[in-house]
């Protein structure tokens, strides 16, 4: 099976009609968003390679906006008379009356060229792609007899979309995404304890030319081997230190979401009205670039059909923009950034992160941690959740340590951090000059999920609230 | 699902099956469905999404290696292709002794009622009202709450099942509920709350009470503060009991217990739990949310009482986990994988207020937030952020907020001083009801 050239798949003449057909109940705004996704991916675990799965997704949504009211519809019957059914339906449901008929030309936008794939994954055979899951399985197991189960997982994804609009716009892309996980469990007389990394990349199979199996997997075995002799985290209101590369998902909570327009734009963000004022640290710049080449977030256009951006989101501390999609750019008369995304073609988009991430500051990563006389070094931290209306959030630390008199000392068990989003901003005292990209991270908006990229160089919060049970 | 039959599916998943060679195991699923989804946002329609999708779902079993592919189309090119993707996914896999597809094993299925005719034939337009009327209860509760979305959903399914072993089976369900989220402000501080109306159609919603329910969570968290950490004794609300048992519901999964990973293995006919705890999974209760008629492999789901007096009792399987158990399969078959369908403990005597008034001092923990990044089900560290309300000389007191709550799954269950009576059949796969559970950290400023 191939996947659809869908440029040449589907001329303009029909999109035009379809466009046209969404907007003949009185809309002002027509799209067609067309998606074909295939993908594979296999499973390991307790030795075995389980399951062996691929997948072909493919459809069309169609969405017309007529004042306030969005319709939609969607799909899998790419045929023109599957289009225009559900560009009728979608017509409908933003029904207000008989608009007459509309006639588009459509143009081409750009794309930025970020996703340059060598390997496709579909020419590998998938073979090897298994082959790679024991080579995980055997080197986590080779760290520690401690460890007593692995788990490793490979994916790969090739989504093509093509969106036309009533404005004109016609564009398309081709977004390859290839990720590889790690979780290991190691048993000791405390109890079992996990470790778990992963690494994912918008480029094919030479992922795993450029980087190493046999580490990642070891990396995962001995963070639970590591976590075996962890005491209880403490509990309570501490110095925190962020390694590089591991806290990204601090600013994707404390403040992302809160600048995403549609959040501002109900006042449901702490961040809403603040465009020009202080809301961080004068440390802290913040940049949301989906034209990050090689990253997880990465996208030659977004899900709208415009040009991926790099947006600076907060500079030297002071807020200068949110990000946008077509609706809410459209209603403040402004371009869009290219943060206009969706799961799949049987969503709506929405205003999404791709890449966010901190600039470096000037410190010395050693001496941040020198610096600190008690208090949290958080080597990887996990998922988290934020409330953008009050700005609390949380996120997980899934392997830190103990800070004693400047010193990395004892590791601690897992638990949550808590913090409030425009405080833990203002609480930024000390930024390093190590920047690293974290791992390929899954954001989770209004039920629908989208690959993002985060990053930071090592920081430090000069109180956080850590959810142990140690007093 | 309602026992129906949907020959069209069923045909479809048939004729997949036919296909086996010998030595071949192949199951199929076979679903369509449609949905609608309606916000209303100031008294707008802000989206309406009308939408119908399918899909087909094979997996293969051949010399212990299993495949398995899907596609979002029903066509004979489409399903022919998916069985050959499936087939040739079949010859990369590990060799499995006990891979396999579930054989029939002769328990009965307990009827439900899955389908709602007035669900089926309701008016779009009314459909908007629900949204529209939803949003008005909100606001209208409090001058200091404002809108953030309220929505109108359903979605209806139909499905066709067939394996090689002889399992066969069709039927359709459908669903609708309503939701509203707001905010509240004062002095500059913006708290939120949401709530939802569930009816098997939507004219057993109750709108009012949901509207002011989402209004009084947002306004009785405004001027909440931090708290002090301290140890502490909570009390947990039917919501969050329920999110907790869906986690301890997953320690108790066989596939973990033979694959060393759950905290619980080994541990069968010894105390894990106070006394009060009888945990019971039973999707053949029809008050549960997730009542069903079978598991994903088509057995038949059926009640398993994982914890009686707090003596942990069995755990539940997949025919797979079975088979490398010794045992065999409880019907919890959920996805490629295992888990509970409907949990419920058995409820106790006392109202919350009456639980409330026992303590002294104490919390009561109305939402946590990051379950899924602060709770290791393997280590059983538990750590979550909370909110909630401050309970002293047993009566509830000022609101509390950004502070965590942390303890292990082991010592919680153990330390459950009470269990209240007041059962929510809330839309997840356990049942709420208020628990009371002593000595957990609560971490604040």
């Amino acid at each position: 099976m191939s996947l659809i050239d869908l440029s040449h798949e589907f001329d303009s003449s029909v999109l035009s009609r379809v466009l046209a057909k969404g907007r003949s109940t009185g809309a002002g705004f027509s799209e067609v968003f067309i998606e074909d996704k295939r993908s594979m991916g296999a499973s390991l675990d307790d030795g075995l390679v389980e399951q062996v799965s691929s997948g072909r997704d493919s459809g069309a949504g169609i969405r017309v906006i007529n004042g306030e009211t969005t319709g939609f519809a969607y799909t899998a019957d790419l045929s023109e008379a599957g289009l225009l059914a559900a560009a009728g339906a979608a017509a409908a449901a933003a029904s207000t009356g008989d608009g007459g008929t509309h006639t588009v030309s459509l143009g081409s936008a750009k794309r930025h060229p970020v996703n340059t794939v060598r390997i496709a994954p579909q020419s590998v055979p998938k073979a090897r792609k298994v082959e790679l899951l024991m080579i995980a399985n055997d080197a986590a197991r080779g760290i520690d007899s401690s460890i007593v189960q692995v788990s490793a997982g490979y994916s790969d994804a090739t989504r093509r979309i093509l969106i036309a609009n009533s404005d004109g716009v016609f564009a398309t892309d081709e977004q390859v995404r290839t990720i590889f996980r790690v979780s290991a469990v190691a048993n000791g007389d405390a109890g079992m304890q996990t470790g778990y990394d992963s690494l994912g990349h918008t480029i094919g199979f030479e992922l795993f030319e450029e980087e190493n199996i046999n580490e990642l997997a070891e990396r995962a075995a001995r963070q639970a081997v590591t976590k075996l002799r962890a005491r209880p985290a403490p509990s309570g209101a501490l110095q925190v230190v962020i390694k590089c590369g591991s806290g990204g998902v601090l600013f994707h909570e404390a403040c992302g979401h809160g600048l995403e327009a549609d959040l501002v734009a109900r006042g449901a963000s702490v961040y809403a009205n603040r465009v020009g004022d202080q809301v961080a640290s004068p440390l802290v710049t913040l940049v949301d670039d989906g034209t990050m080449s090689r990253e997880w977030g990465a996208i030659g256009i977004d899900d709208e059909g415009h040009e991926s951006q790099r947006n600076v989101l907060i500079e030297d501390g002071v807020l200068t923009d949110y990000m946008w999609d077509h609706i809410r750019a459209n209603k403040e008369g402004r371009a869009p950034s290219g943060n206009g995304r969706r799961q799949s073609y049987e969503h709506l988009p929405m205003v999404r992160m791709t890449n966010t991430f901190v600039l470096n500051g000037s410190d010395e990563p050693d001496d941040i941690v020198r610096a600190t006389e008690y208090g949290v070094y958080v080597a990887k931290l996990g998922g988290g959740q934020v409330n953008t209306a009050s700005g609390d959030f949380v996120f997980g630390m899934t392997e830190a340590y103990l800070i004693e008199n400047g010193q990395i000392t004892e590791p601690l068990r897992e638990s949550n951090l808590i913090g409030n989003g425009p405080q833990v901003l203002a609480d930024i005292d000390m930024l390093g000059n190590d920047f690293a990209m974290g791992n390929p991270g899954m954001c989770g908006k209004d039920g629908q999920g989208v690959p993002v990229g985060d990053g930071q160089p090592t920081l430090r919060v000069k109180s956080l609230t850590i959810g142990g049970t140690a007093a | 699902m309602s026992r129906h039959t949907v020959d069209d599916l069923q045909a479809i998943a048939d004729a997949i099956v036919a296909m086996a060679e010998p030595g071949e195991q192949i199951e199929a699923n076979v679903a369509r469905s449609r949905e609608t989804d309606i916000r209303v946002y100031n008294g707008d329609l802000e989206h309406f999404v009308s939408a119908q999708s399918q899909g087909i779902s094979v997996r293969v079993i051949k010399d212990g290696r299993t495949g398995s592919s899907h596609a979002g189309t029903l066509d004979e090119v489409a399903w022919r292709e998916v069985l050959a993707e499936a087939r040739e996914n079949a010859t990369l896999g590990s060799v499995d002794e006990w891979a396999g597809l579930a054989e029939p094993d002769g328990v009965a299925i307990v009827e439900q009622e899955l389908w709602d005719d007035t669900l089926d034939a309701f008016d779009t337009a009314k459909k908007i009202e629900i949204a529209k009327e939803l949003e008005r209860a909100a606001v209208g509760a409090d001058p200091r709450v404002r809108i953030d979305d309220s929505n109108y959903s359903d979605g209806a399914t139909e499905e066709a099942f067939a394996t090689t072993m002889g399992i066969r089976s069709s039927g359709r369900s459908n669903s609708c509920y309503a939701s509203v989220s707001v905010m509240a402000d004062d002095d500059g501080e913006t708290q939120t709350g949401w709530a939802y109306a569930l009816g098997k159609n939507p004219a057993e919603f109750d709108l009012g009470k949901a509207g002011i329910e989402a209004a009084n969570k947002a306004t009785g968290l405004l001027g909440a503060v931090k708290p002090p950490s301290k140890r502490t004794t909570v009390v947990l609300d039917p919501m969050v009991t329920a999110q907790f048992l869906g986690i301890i519901g997953s320690t108790l999964n066989g596939e973990s217990v033979v694959k060393g990973r759950s905290l619980f293995a080994n541990r069968l006919g010894e105390a894990v739990a106070s006394p009060l705890i009888t945990l019971v999974d039973d999707p053949t209760d029809s008050r549960a949310y997730t009542a069903s008629e079978i598991d994903s492999e088509g057995l038949a789901a059926r009640r398993n009482v994982l914890i009686k007096d707090g003596v942990l009792q069995m755990f539940v399987h997949s025919s797979y986990s079975a088979r490398r158990a010794g045992t065999k399969s409880t019907g919890n078959a959920v996805g490629g994988g295992v888990g509970c369908l409907a949990l419920q403990l058995t409820p106790g005597t006392k109202t919350q207020a009456e639980l409330i008034a026992d303590i002294e001092e104490g919390v009561l923990i109305q939402s946590v937030q990051g379950l899924h990044s602060g709770v290791n089900p393997i280590s059983g560290d538990f750590s979550t952020g909370a909110s909630g309300v401050m309970i002293r000389n047993g009566k509830v007191a000022e609101p509390i907020r950004e502070f965590t709550i942390a303890s292990t799954l082991q010592r919680m269950l153990l330390d459950v001083l009470a269990i209240g009576n007041d059962v929510d059949w809330l839309p997840m796969r356990a049942a709420g009801v208020s628990m009371v559970i002593a000595d957990v950290t609560m971490s604040g400023a």
